[in-house]
């Protein structure tokens, strides 16, 4: 357990801080693992603290077109799952320092064995885990060997969750706690349901561990506007889109292109 | 019956270690409710008098009990009996399904139903229950599937379901089935998802099962009542495995009868030939459970293969991988050449064009009856008739030349 309280993700609140983070989201190896290095060390060095990794898989349910159209092609090009730990070592071994929260289906995960995946994901750099298809029932088993393994299991709220479960799942999630704006999958929208902010508003009140919103999170302004309540904003779709538009370009380019539009969104946090 | 090794009741979701709901938090409480209506529907005497009533006078239930003479001659060996599942409307099992969940939709006070579908039937089957309803329905169907499967997709249409094609992955059962747990995300507050098969997260397995189970029950009734015994095997095929569940489960406790689940040996033994998830497969986790499934090293899903649409799905109900690990139910392959040697051998002994689906469980049957004696009793679950698959096949034997 002290591992993951003094681990990155933790430590970004740590002491109370009251800091508010943009979480960008990247599929893993998409368009190439190079890529999401460079793209890892650029977020880095334009003030991110925390990124997600998604681990492309071919039978997503939580995700929308764009990000499962990005699975698709980097299965479709062979990605394994060991080269992708393999380039977050790299990551690491050439002083990275972003908080890394590794995205996955339970389906891999289980594939694997769990403490193996765990002390895998641990030793490549990971620093915590958010697997979507695990809820409550099926993470109290889960939560301890990723503890024990130093790694966060940062767990889902949604729009759906009746207040007595969503007291439960804050209780079990380490880290943050990952509140999806919207019920239904990953994509852009145009701005949040009135909703989520006073969900958010009422989450904090029951609940000491910070709030991270994500799902159709799009822009700056959504991306300030869901940060006066919330601890951060987790951004996936409109990213991926953005490099989607620019894969077929140099590394350099593709960098630029996403890094520009990351450099916005952070404006929102400032 | 409840005290069974084999126990109907799953525990907290699980048949021994198979099953669960791994699903999105966003599902978790239509789950949640679904499982407190379906329970309390069971316990309720108006409900299954009006589902009784739907079996009888829209399905057409029960269905009949058929000793195919001449097939039994043909093989030589053990009498092969039938049960007609595809003289039920709508020409399959599937029905039995759609009613038990459209009741429940009622119940639960929800206007809209999704389903997926892979040949078809369990999409007409639920755009059927969805007109007598008066619901509003959308069905998930791979292009792939759409283009094997021309026939059904017109019946759909025409009972005013809208039919959405799924283009992403191999564009067939389980990318269908992805699309509509998609559809369920956002959905999830109006609109009930009535699973085809004794798949998915928790209750949908046992629940399916149930409503398959007059499949079973009848059986064992038609038997005693007919010959006075049980059959010695019981033999249906396995995709999901729906009415393999719904034609064991009744005799699950019924020591003397040995069960055979057919799963789709396609074209070949290798990883992609074919869909035999229990037979070559691994205990993994895909859309929702904990069961069976065809996955590579990486916990990918694996490409599968099967002419048959409906056994075309890389997973299995949870409920058969503990049927399989518990050895109580013994696991086999059919191929698609052997399958279609069985509907062609059935159309002209018997009369009766089975579906693909069930051509593999009439394969095994084939290849069982004179391995036994005379007075030996085997029951094939003719889970639908053939109609639907006449364009495929008859492509098919042009190839082959006959």
């Amino acid at each position: 357990m002290s591992d993951v309280a003094n681990n990155r993700i933790s430590g970004i609140w740590s002491g109370g801080a009251k800091a508010k983070i943009l979480a960008p989201f990247l599929t893993a190896g998409y368009p190439s693992l190079d890529a999401t290095v460079a793209l890892l060390r650029d977020f880095e060095r334009r003030g991110v603290r925390l990124c997600e990794i998604g681990i492309p898989f071919s039978d997503p349910i939580a995700d929308g077109p764009v990000i499962q159209a990005s699975f698709t092609e980097t299965l479709e090009k062979g990605l394994k799952l060991s080269q992708v730990f393999a380039a977050i070592r790299q990551y690491r071994e050439q002083g990275g320092q972003l908080a890394l929260a590794c995205m996955i289906s339970y389906s891999i995960v289980f594939r694997h064995g769990v403490k193996q995946f765990l002390a895998d994901a641990k030793s490549a750099g990971f620093d915590g885990m958010i697997v979507p298809d695990l809820p409550l029932e099926e993470a109290k088993t889960f939560e301890p060997l990723a503890s024990s393994a130093g790694l966060a299991n940062i767990m889902l709220i949604a729009p759906t969750t009746p207040a007595e479960r969503r007291v439960e799942i804050a209780r079990h999630s380490r880290g943050f706690i990952y509140y999806m704006s919207i019920a239904g999958i990953t994509g852009e929208r145009d701005r949040l349901p009135e909703a989520t902010i006073s969900a958010v508003q009422e989450l904090k009140r029951e609940t000491a561990t910070p709030v991270c919103v994500g799902f159709g999170i799009s822009n700056a302004a959504t991306v300030a506007s869901i940060c006066q309540v919330a601890d951060g904003a987790i951004v996936g779709s409109a990213i991926v889109r953005r490099i989607t538009e620019a894969k077929a370009k140099p590394l350099a380019e593709i960098v630029g292109h996403v890094g520009a539009f990351v450099g916005e969104l952070l404006k929102g946090v400032e | 019956m409840t005290t069974s090794k084999f126990s109907h009741m799953p525990v907290g979701g699980y048949f021994g270690p198979y099953g669960g709901q791994f699903v999105p938090e966003t599902l978790m409480a239509a789950l949640h409710q679904l499982e407190t209506q379906y329970r309390s529907a069971l316990a309720d005497e108006a409900f299954t008098r009006e589902l009784d009533r739907c079996y009888r006078e829209i399905a057409g239930r029960p269905s009949e009990l058929y000793f195919a003479k001449r097939l039994t001659e043909h093989c030589g060996g053990a009498q092969i009996f039938l049960k007609r599942e595809d003289m039920n409307h709508t020409g399959a099992h599937k029905i039995n399904n759609t009613l038990g969940q459209a009741l429940l939709t009622l119940r639960m006070g929800k206007k809209r139903v999704i389903a997926e579908t892979g040949a078809g039937q369990h999409g007409v089957a639920t755009a059927t229950v969805a007109a007598v309803f008066g619901l509003k329905c959308d069905v998930y169907m791979g292009s792939e599937d759409i283009r094997r499967q021309a026939l059904n997709v017109f019946r759909m249409k025409l009972m005013g379901a809208n039919v959405v094609p799924v283009t992403s992955g191999q564009c067939t059962l389980k990318d269908a089935l992805n699309e509509a747990m998609r559809d369920w995300m956002g959905s999830v507050e109006h609109t009930h998802y009535i699973i085809g098969s004794v798949a998915g997260p928790a209750p949908f397995p046992e629940m399916v099962r149930e409503f398959q189970s007059c499949i079973g029950r009848e059986s064992r009734r038609q038997m005693l009542e007919t010959v006075g015994r049980l059959p010695d095997v019981l033999v249906a095929c396995v995709g999901g495995g729906s009415n393999a569940a719904g034609m064991f489960a009744p005799m699950i406790d019924d020591a003397q009868v040995a069960m055979v689940g057919v799963e789709a040996g396609g074209r070949g033994t290798k990883l992609g030939d074919h869909a035999a998830t229990l037979t070559a497969g691994s205990p993994g986790v895909l859309h929702g459970a904990k069961s069976y499934v065809l996955q590579d090293p990486d916990g990918q899903t694996a490409l599968v293969h099967s002419v048959s649409a409906g056994l075309d799905y890389p997973g299995v109900g949870p409920e058969h991988s503990y049927w399989k690990d518990t050895g109580r139910v013994h696991y086999t392959t059919c191929t698609d050449n052997a399958a279609i040697d069985a509907l062609v051998l059935l159309s002209r002994t018997e009369g009766i064009i089975p579906a693909l689906e069930s051509s593999h469980a009439v394969s095994e049957a084939l290849r069982l009856a004179p391995t036994l004696g005379k007075d030996k009793i085997i029951l094939v679950c003719l889970s639908g008739r053939g109609d639907k698959d006449a364009n495929e096949v008859a492509e098919i034997l042009k190839r082959r030349g006959e």
